[in-house]
C-alpha cells in the first residue's frame, strides 16, 4: 500500500488551474523529485498537500496506521498531526524567537504537560522543558547549527536559515518531509552539505521525502523518482536517468539543460 | 536551564517582591502615602493588572483586542454583586473566582466567532463586544441600571491587590515561558507556519483571549470592592483605550514595560490631575512622540531578569 496517495487532485484560482488532475504516489523511504518550471504549480501541490490550500477537486489519501485516510481540505495543524511536515520556499520561520525555540515550538504537539503545570512550574513543567530541549539541540546538531541555539531566527543567514527550516520540521516527527527549495540562494558549498544532509535524514531517520528544487544537480544526485509538473500538470514521472530524456520534459524546459 | 522551582534567581524575586512590598507598606504606615496617593497607587496597580492582561492577548498572542474593559466589567458587577450579599474576605475570594469564571465563558462565547478575524476586524468587532456587555449590565435589574451599584462594602486593600498583582504576573510570565506560551509567540510570528508545526490556532488564540480576560475580571473584582461605587459609563470604550495605551507604550510583548508605563502614566495622571483639559492634551502628545521615536514602545519586547542582570554584570 502506497505511503501517499492523490488521485485527480486539482486546484483552481480563478480561472487559472494551478494544478490540474495530478497522480502522485508516495511510498515509505523514498527520496522523490518534483521539478518543473517557474509557476509550474509544485508549492501549490504542497499546499494542497500539507493543508494550506483546500483542493478544487480530487482526493489526497494517507496510510494511517493500516487504512487510507482521506486528508484532502484537512486543517494544516491536523495534517501536521498525522505525519507531514514542510519547509516554506519564502522561508517562514517565527523570526523574533530563538533558535532552539523554533525547534521546540514544533514539538509542541506532543507535549505532556498542561496549563496548570506551566502556571505553578510543577515538576512535570521542567521534565518536560527538558525533553524538548534535548531533542531540539539533537535536531540542531543535525543540521549543524547547535552553536546558535539562542540566536534570533532572523539574525541567522539565508543559508542556515533554510537550514533550521529542516530542523522544524523534523522536530515534529515527520514520516513524510517536504522541502521547497531547500538549497535556493545556497552556494555551491552549502549545496553540497545539503545534499548530504538530505540522504542522512532520509537513512537514519526513515523519512520518506518530497523535494522541490531548481538545483538539478542536487535533484539528480539524491533522488530516487522525479516527478515534473508544467502548467499544473504532471508530464513525466521515472528515474532521473528517464526523465534527463524524456522528449516533453525538454520540451517544458525549452531547452535549457536537464 | 534550571531544574526547578527552587533556585537563586527565583529567590531573588521573590526578594525583590517583598522588599516592593514592605516598602509600599512603610510609606503607608508612616503616612507619606496619604488617602489621596493611595487611590493612585490602587490604580496603578490594578491597571498593570489590566495591561499585562491585554499584552498577553497583543504582545504575546498578537491578537489586536479593543474589548478589554468588557472583560473588566463582568468581573467588576459579579464580584460586587457577591460581595454585597457576602461581605467577608471569604464573599472576597468568592467574588474573585466566580468573576474569574463568568468572565472566561464571556469572553469564550466573544472568542469563538471573533477570532477567526484578522488585524482591523478582530479590533473592531472586539470592541462591539465589549460595548454590548457594558449596554446588556445598563439594561439589567439586578445591575441596577446606569446610576450602578453603590455601597459595595470595601473589602480591598492594598496587600489585597499587590498579592492579585504578583499573581497575575506570575501566571502571564510562566505561561508566557511555557510551551503552550512558544505556541501563542509562533501564531503571532507567523500563523501559517505556526499550522503547519501542529499548533491548532483557534485552541491557542482563545487560549490567550481566556485567560486575559479572567485576570481582567480580577481586576474589575478589586476595583469594585476597593472604590465601592461601579457603573456602567466606567467600562466604555475609554478604559480599553487606556489600557491599549499602557501596552503600547510599554512595548508589545514586554510584562516589564507594561509595569514601567503602568507607573509611569499613572504618576504622569495624578501630577496633570489639577489641570483636567491639560492632561488630555499632555496625554495625547506623549503617545504621538512614543509613537515617532520608539514604535516598539519603551522596551520592546525586552523583559527584566536576574539573569540577564548578572550576564551584563558579569560581562
Ligand atoms: N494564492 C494564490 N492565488 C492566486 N494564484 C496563485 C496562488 N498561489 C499560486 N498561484 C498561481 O499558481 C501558479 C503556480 O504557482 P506555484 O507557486 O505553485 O508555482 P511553483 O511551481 O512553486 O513556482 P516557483 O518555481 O516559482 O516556486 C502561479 O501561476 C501562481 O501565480
Ligand atoms: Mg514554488
Amino acid at each position: 500500500m502506497a505511503l501517499l496517495q492523490t488521485k485527480r487532485l486539482t486546484r483552481n484560482f480563478g480561472g487559472l488551474a494551478a494544478v490540474s488532475d495530478v497522480n502522485l504516489t508516495l511510498e515509505d523511504n523514498e527520496l522523490v523529485g518534483l521539478i518543473g518550471p517557474n509557476g509550474a504549480g509544485k508549492t501549490t501541490l504542497f499546499n494542497l498537500l500539507t493543508g494550506v490550500y483546500e483542493p478544487s477537486k480530487g482526493t489526497i489519501e494517507l496510510r494511517v496506521g493500516k487504512e487510507m485516510q482521506s486528508i484532502g481540505g484537512m486543517k494544516a495543524h491536523k495534517v501536521s498531526q498525522l505525519g507531514l511536515a514542510r519547509t516554506f520556499q519564502n522561508i517562514r520561520l517565527f523570526k523574533n524567537m530563538k533558535v532552539y525555540e523554533n525547534v521546540t515550538l514544533a514539538m509542541h504537539k506532543d507535549c505532556k504537560y498542561g496549563l496548570l503545570s506551566a502556571f505553578l512550574r510543577l515538576p512535570s513543567f521542567y521534565k518536560e522543558e527538558q525533553r524538548m530541549y534535548d531533542k531540539a539541540m539533537e535536531l540542531l546538531k543535525l543540521v549543524g547549527l547547535d552553536s546558535k541555539k539562542d540566536e534570533l531566527a532572523k539574525n541567522l543567514p539565508y543559508g542556515e536559515q533554510r537550514r533550521l527550516e529542516i530542523a522544524r520540521a523534523m522536530a515534529t516527527n515527520p514520516t513524510i518531509l517536504f522541502l521547497d527549495e531547500p538549497a535556493a540562494g545556497m552556494n555551491p558549498q552549502e549545496t553540497h552539505d545539503l545534499t548530504e544532509l538530505i540522504r542522512k535524514i532520509k537513512e537514519e531517520y526513515n523519512m520518506t521525502i518530497l523535494l522541490i528544487e531548481h538545483d538539478m544537480s542536487l535533484v539528480m544526485n539524491v533522488c530516487e523518482r522525479i516527478y515534473v509538473l508544467d502548467y499544473g500538470r504532471m508530464i513525466a514521472n521515472g528515474t532521473p536517468e528517464e526523465i534527463k530524456h524524456n522528449p516533453r520534459v525538454i520540451e517544458a524546459y525549452l531547452g535549457e539543460e536537464v | 536551564m534550571n531544574k526547578g522551582v527552587i533556585n537563586k534567581l527565583n529567590a531573588c524575586w521573590l526578594l525583590l517582591i517583598i522588599v516592593i512590598y514592605a516598602l509600599i507598606q512603610g510609606l503607608i504606615g508612616v503616612g507619606i502615602l496619604n488617602y489621596y496617593y493611595q487611590i493612585t497607587l490602587i490604580t496603578i496597580c490594578l491597571n498593570i493588572i489590566l495591561a499585562i492582561s491585554l499584552n498577553l492577548v497583543i504582545g504575546v498572542c498578537g491578537q489586536f483586542s479593543l474589548g478589554h474593559a468588557g472583560f473588566m466589567c463582568v468581573g467588576a458587577y459579579v464580584g460586587a454583586l457577591i460581595v454585597q450579599s457576602n461581605p467577608t474576605i471569604v464573599g472576597l475570594i468568592i467574588g474573585l473566582v466566580v468573576g474569574m469564571i463568568f468572565s472566561g465563558l464571556v469572553s469564550l462565547i466573544v472568542a469563538i466567532p471573533v477570532l477567526r478575524l484578522r488585524g482591523d476586524y478582530l479590533a473592531i468587532a472586539t470592541l462591539g463586544f465589549a460595548e454590548i456587555i457594558r449596554i446588556i449590565v445598563q439594561n439589567m435589574e439586578i445591575t441596577k441600571g446606569a446610576s450602578g451599584l453603590t455601597n459595595i462594602p470595601k473589602m480591598t486593600s492594598f496587600t489585597i491587590v499587590y498579592i492579585a498583582l504578583v499573581l497575575a504576573l506570575i501566571v502571564i510570565v510562566n505561561f508566557g515561558r511555557s510551551s503552550h506560551g512558544r505556541a501563542c509567540i509562533a501564531i503571532r510570528e507567523d500563523e501559517i507556519a505556526a499550522e503547519a508545526m501542529g499548533i491548532n490556532l483557534t485552541r491557542y488564540k482563545c487560549t490567550a483571549f481566556v485567560i486575559g480576560a479572567m485576570i481582567a475580571a480580577v481586576a474589575g473584582t478589586l476595583y469594585a470592592t476597593y472604590f465601592r461605587v461601579i457603573k456602567p459609563d466606567i467600562f466604555s470604550f475609554n478604559k480599553s483605550i487606556d489600557i491599549l495605551v499602557i501596552v503600547v507604550f510599554g512595548g508589545m510583548g514586554s510584562m516589564t514595560g507594561s509595569i514601567i508605563a503602568g507607573i509611569v502614566l499613572g504618576l504622569i495622571n495624578m501630577f496633570l490631575q489639577p489641570y483636567a483639559e491639560l492632561r488630555m492634551i499632555f496625554y495625547a502628545i506623549s503617545i504621538v512622540l512614543i509613537m515617532i521615536f520608539r514604535p516598539q514602545g519603551l522596551l520592546g519586547t525586552k523583559e527584566f531578569t536576574f539573569s540577564g542582570l548578572r550576564k551584563k554584570g558579569g560581562k
